[in-house]
């Protein structure tokens, strides 16, 4: 229903600190865009700069093609999930939802059947009598959904809406925030730190640091090729295993200590990028080696269930090594771990991927 | 569960309690049954005897024209105080939430009046609405209104009201801040997302969740406005003119002090104990109860 457009969006607060620095972004028609990054990385302050709740110190935001720099939030045809949902607490679950639609002077018998329809989508019309704090973590983070979809607003703006779940409640949310926004094909930015969120909610993933963007990507575009160490090692759990890189006078690459590089490998490459699932641990027998291995000493293990992680170290570098199911391997032992060429990355020295 | 510290001295406890102990009795419970007891008596005018009356004097001040214009003029004084104490109280509070730079300083300013003592704001009052004198009487005067409270009993009684109300805003700031606080912005900017303008947020979401503060504002300014106003009415009208402007606690004093009929005086200031119990029993009731958001 409609297209977000940032163009070079800055934040500068009072004292000088400049949260966003120069933010582009173009999200398409329907498109579920998540801003993930770490706390400080300026997503929330974007968020609400686009909610029209922070001025826009430059540059210009446009929603269906207007600027709204200068038009307030009430002007926006916006709807905001909030992290704390700010549910009315004084109002019924029925009158936080009609309370929008009330204020912009929609009619009645309208108000009213369009509460009950979205009340039914969110399996809420059984508590519609209730206050918010008679409703758990779940319902009421219903509710603020609900509030939003029931606008019917041009775009939805979640500011971390499921970091207050616990984290079954949070899977079953993830998937039900995708089918809706889905299902109602409104275009929608979704500010989360989780990476896991961020990864299965995306269309399109921004990741952002220190007020910039980092990259930006469909999700497993951005996982398969992170644009620099910093998406590396933030998108994915456990990150991916980053060893520095040297080069030797024969041409050769070598990391953590000596271990050489099969295959080319670029000149400028500094940092060499191993993803914990893409090292595999072969068979002793094995004839077939990848383009690296490496000899590790196994220092702890950590079976998940279905997997488990074994933390190794060689030459001061700590590498997580992913192996499926449970392993026999023991704390002591010392293991052979190989990788092939095209499951490498290769980082230049300010960290960009080459 | 934290095991409940016991020590293992009996005496001790009571020991350390008995000074304050000592003190609410001597000077609260002694007085107040006096007080009980005094209201049964009826003197003779010379106060060399005194004859038991049972409830004859509650009878005489309850059927007394003067009490009752005393009851009125104090339902009157009370909520019109509270109302305008509040209502400009809550004006500034939103005024100074909104304030970004210096807002310590302002509260400070706005906090002020309520350390002056109430006679003395009964007396700043009192010179700047007195008519030959006062600033502002003058302005009035200029103004068109004919101002004089020393005989237009309207007048004196806003002239009340003013000074009493004055004095109580700076406490009703404070809590409306502290209220003002405590509501969540993210409720607030949820409201204006959803379309709500400044005054209808004001009115949907702020003054609604304000209500546990204004509520518990309501029972404190009657209660101000019942009983520690004595000081501005004596200042600034003494009760006039006529009897305009006498409360109960202003008539207890009159007749008990100056007119020297202790047992009535006695039995008005009883009735205005267990008026003071039930605005202190509401008022529990409802910490007690205090409403949860959330």
């Amino acid at each position: 229903m409609a297209t977000v457009d940032l163009n070079d969006v800055r934040k500068v607060y009072a004292g000088g600190f400049e949260a966003v620095k120069g933010v582009s972004i173009a999200i398409p028609d329907k498109a579920l865009c998540v801003l993930v990054g770490p706390s400080g990385c300026g997503k929330s302050t974007l968020l609400r700069m686009i909610a029209g709740l922070e001025t826009i110190s430059s540059g210009t935001i446009s929603i269906d093609g207007k600027v709204v720099n200068n038009i307030g939030p009430t002007d926006r045809d916006i709807a905001m999930v909030f992290q704390n949902y700010a549910l009315y607490p004084h109002m019924s679950v029925y009158d936080n939802m009609a309370y929008g639609l009330r204020n912009r002077g929609t009619p009645k018998p309208e108000i009213d059947s369009r509460v009950r329809a979205t009340a039914k989508t969110l399996e809420l019309d059984q508590l519609l009598d209730r206050k918010p704090r008679q409703l758990s973590g779940g319902q009421r983070q219903r509710v603020a959904m609900g509030r939003a979809i029931v606008r019917n607003p041009k775009v939805f703006l979640f500011d971390e809406p499921l970091s207050n779940l616990d984290a079954k409640l949070r899977g079953q949310m993830r998937v039900e925030i995708k089918n809706l926004q889905r299902n109602l094909g409104v275009t929608s930015v979704y500010v989360t730190h989780d990476q896991l969120e961020a990864m299965t909610l995306a269309d399109m993933l921004v990741v952002m640091n220190a007020g910039v963007i980092e990259q930006i990507g469909a999700p497993m575009d951005v996982y398969e090729k992170p644009a620099s160490t910093f998406v590396a090692a933030f998108i994915g759990a456990p990150p991916m295993n980053l060893m520095a890189l040297t080069h030797g006078a024969d041409g050769t690459a070598t990391v953590a200590g000596g271990a050489k590089i099969a295959g080319h490998v670029p000149e400028q490459a500094a940092i060499l990028g191993l993803r914990p699932e893409d090292a595999i641990v072969p068979a002793p027998d094995a004839t077939q080696k990848g383009a690296l291995s490496l000899p590790v000493a196994v220092e702890a293990v950590e079976p998940v269930g279905m997997e488990s992680f074994l933390h190794c170290a060689i030459a001061g570098e700590r590498i997580v090594v992913r192996v499926p199911g449970r392993s026999m391997v023991q704390p002591g032992d010392r293991l052979e771990i190989a990788a092939g060429l095209d499951r490498l990355h290769f980082f230049d020295k300010d960290g960009r991927r080459v | 569960m934290t095991p409940r510290v016991v020590f293992p001295n009996r005496i001790l406890p009571y020991l350390l309690l008995a000074p304050q102990l000592a003190i609410t009795l001597v000077f609260f419970y002694l007085p107040a049954v006096q007080a009980l007891y005094q209201s049964m008596l009826r003197e003779d005018p010379f106060g060399l005897r005194s004859r038991f009356v049972w409830f004859a004097n509650f009878r005489k001040v309850l059927a007394d024209p003067a009490y009752l214009n005393a009851l009125h003029v104090t339902v009157v004084f009370s909520v019109a105080t509270a109302v305008v104490a509040m209502g400009v109280a809550l004006l500034l509070a939103v005024m100074a939430d909104k304030v970004v730079r210096s807002r310590g300083l302002y509260r400070t300013l706005l906090i002020w009046p309520y350390a002056v003592a109430p006679a003395i704001a009964g007396m700043l009052f009192l010179f700047m609405f007195n008519p030959s004198i006062g600033t502002l009487a003058v302005l009035l005067r200029k103004a068109g209104i004919a101002w004089d409270p020393l005989l237009n009993s309207t007048d004196a009684m806003v002239l009340v009201v003013t000074a009493a109300a004055w004095k109580q805003i700076s406490y009703n700031f404070l809590f409306f801040v502290a209220g003002l606080q405590a509501i969540p912005k993210s409720l607030i900017e949820a409201a204006a997302i959803d379309g709500a303008r400044e005054v209808k947020r004001f009115w949907t979401i702020v003054f609604p969740l304000l209500a546990p503060t204004t509520f518990f504002l309501l029972v404190i300014n009657t209660t101000y406005a019942f009983f520690d106003t004595f000081g501005i009415i004596h200042a600034v009208t003494g009760g006039g003119p006529g009897k305009a402007t006498e409360t109960l606690v202003y008539k207890v004093y009159n007749d008990g002090f100056v007119n020297l009929i202790l047992g009535e005086s006695a039995a008005q200031s009883v009735i205005l104990m267990i008026i003071v119990i039930a605005l202190t029993a509401i008022q529990f009731r409802y910490v007690e109860r205090k409403v949860h958001y959330g």
